[in-house]
């Protein structure tokens, strides 16, 4: 019997073992330097990410806060499950109303925890009023967010983290970690480009989520007429 | 008692490991795909919202009726509206979720954009004017596609099948995607 329970105490320790060297992986950082920082002619959009402040904020009613605005339908059925839709005002650079956005979040089977990287799909669909709208796919890594900001707010007793974190979630599908976009309509229309999102926090409730958390888009577009432009005539 | 207890430890970091690497953090729900493959090699897919049931938000200025109830739509915001929909399939399964944004910009017809998300799959993005045709149909381009749909080009046909009654707002919106491997793809298979 001894020798069983020395086994079992022996397997937790190796589990919490592995556990630790996960967490605490010293290979493992938060890129906080966005591969778009040299670029010129940059538009740069800001949003909130708390529910409350947004337009909408729906998943599929399993997480400990509550859909936003109340009464909206969940994303219950088995194919959407796993997904998380938010809605929010855009605003530009000095902070004035610029559009929507639209953003579908999807966990990527091709996560993998053992090298740090917990990734999401996603989409945001951007109406930039007046303007036109914008297609972006991107591929996040939320790991150093879960690992600098939620779990300690899990493991503190008030359930509550503060301090300050920033950190670009957006790591592909571009070569330099940036997300692609294409221009759908209007003014930007026929552009292509590259976009990288990042998040930047103080406030954060293991209990009610998000509490002050805001999102910032780095938008850079060729011009489309660009290539015709560069044509001698 | 200390080597079972070493042996313990190793069995514990052996099996943690295999968990976090066989076991998928995510393992997303696949529906049947209901692809009809087409004369050019393409693939046409109907997607279908049954109305008002599958509208999970719909939101502008101008609005009457905004989706649900309690929505605050903010107000510098432009008068283009916006609509969150589930999407099923033709055996009216759930598949996705989309967004329709309908919208002006100065210059040009006004604009209806759909960006339509599949977890399992992919996304597409489609943008197409605003004017319906003769039957009442709109028809766009496919934009841009991820993951299944990327490298791919195609159009999406919107279509509006009133239910019968006298509301005009329930009935189902039918989605017609066209799907074709780009050219250049299609040559580099023949030379593979």
């Amino acid at each position: 019997m001894k020798y069983f329970v020395g086994l079992l105490l022996g397997m937790i320790v190796g589990v919490a073992i592995f556990g630790a060297a996960i967490y605490w992986n010293p290979f493992v950082g938060r890129s906080s330097v966005s591969p778009l920082a040299l670029s010129t002619d940059m538009v740069e959009l800001t949003f909130s990410e708390v529910p409350e402040k947004s337009i909408a904020w729906i998943d599929n009613g399993d997480s400990a806060w509550p859909p936003h605005p109340q009464k909206v339908q969940e994303l219950w059925e088995p194919a959407i499950a796993d997904t998380v839709i938010l809605v929010t005002r855009l605003n530009d650079s000095r902070g004035q109303p610029a559009g929507f956005g639209i953003k579908f979040s999807t966990g990527a089977e091709s996560a993998r925890l053992m090298n740090g990287e917990v990734l999401v799909n996603s989409v945001w669909h951007v109406w930039l009023s007046g303007q036109g709208g914008l297609f972006i796919e991107q591929t996040e890594n939320e790991w150093p967010w879960l690992r600098d900001v939620v779990i300690p707010a899990r493991w503190s007793t008030s359930n509550h983290w503060r301090g300050t974190w920033f950190g670009i979630l957006t790591v592909g599908p571009g070569a330099l970690g940036s997300g692609r976009v294409t221009a759908g309509s209007g003014r930007f229309s026929g552009a292509e480009g590259e976009a990288v999102e990042a998040r930047r926090a103080s406030a954060y409730s293991a209990t009610s989520g998000p509490a002050a958390v805001d999102g910032s888009l780095t938008v850079v577009l060729s011009d489309p007429n660009a290539a015709d432009e560069d044509v001698p005539q | 008692m200390f080597k079972t207890f070493s042996t313990g430890i190793i069995l514990g970091l052996i099996a943690a490991g295999a968990a976090v690497h066989f076991v998928p953090l995510y393992d997303l729900h696949r529906e049947t795909s209901i692809v009809t493959v087409r004369p050019n090699g393409g693939n046409a897919e109907l997607f279908q919202i049954h109305l008002p049931a599958d509208r999970i938000l719909a939101g502008g200025r101008n609005l009457p009726d905004p989706v649900p109830d309690r929505l605050a739509w903010p107000e510098p915001l432009d008068s283009s509206a916006m609509e969150l929909f589930k999407i099923r399939n033709a055996n009216d399964r759930v598949v996705g979720i989309a967004s329709r944004i309908q919208g002006a910009v100065p210059q040009t017809p006004e604009v209806v954009e759909w960006m339509l998300h599949l977890p399992a799959r992919g996304s597409m993005y489609i943008a197409m004017a605003n004017d319906s045709g003769v039957e009442g149909n709109r028809t766009g381009s496919l934009q841009k596609g991820t993951r299944e749909f990327a490298g791919k080009h195609g159009t999406m046909r919107e279509t509006f099948v009133p239910s019968g009654s006298d509301d005009s707002s329930t009935g189902r919106i039918e989605l017609l995607a066209f799907v074709v491997a780009n050219a250049v793809d299609e040559a580099e298979e023949v030379v593979q």
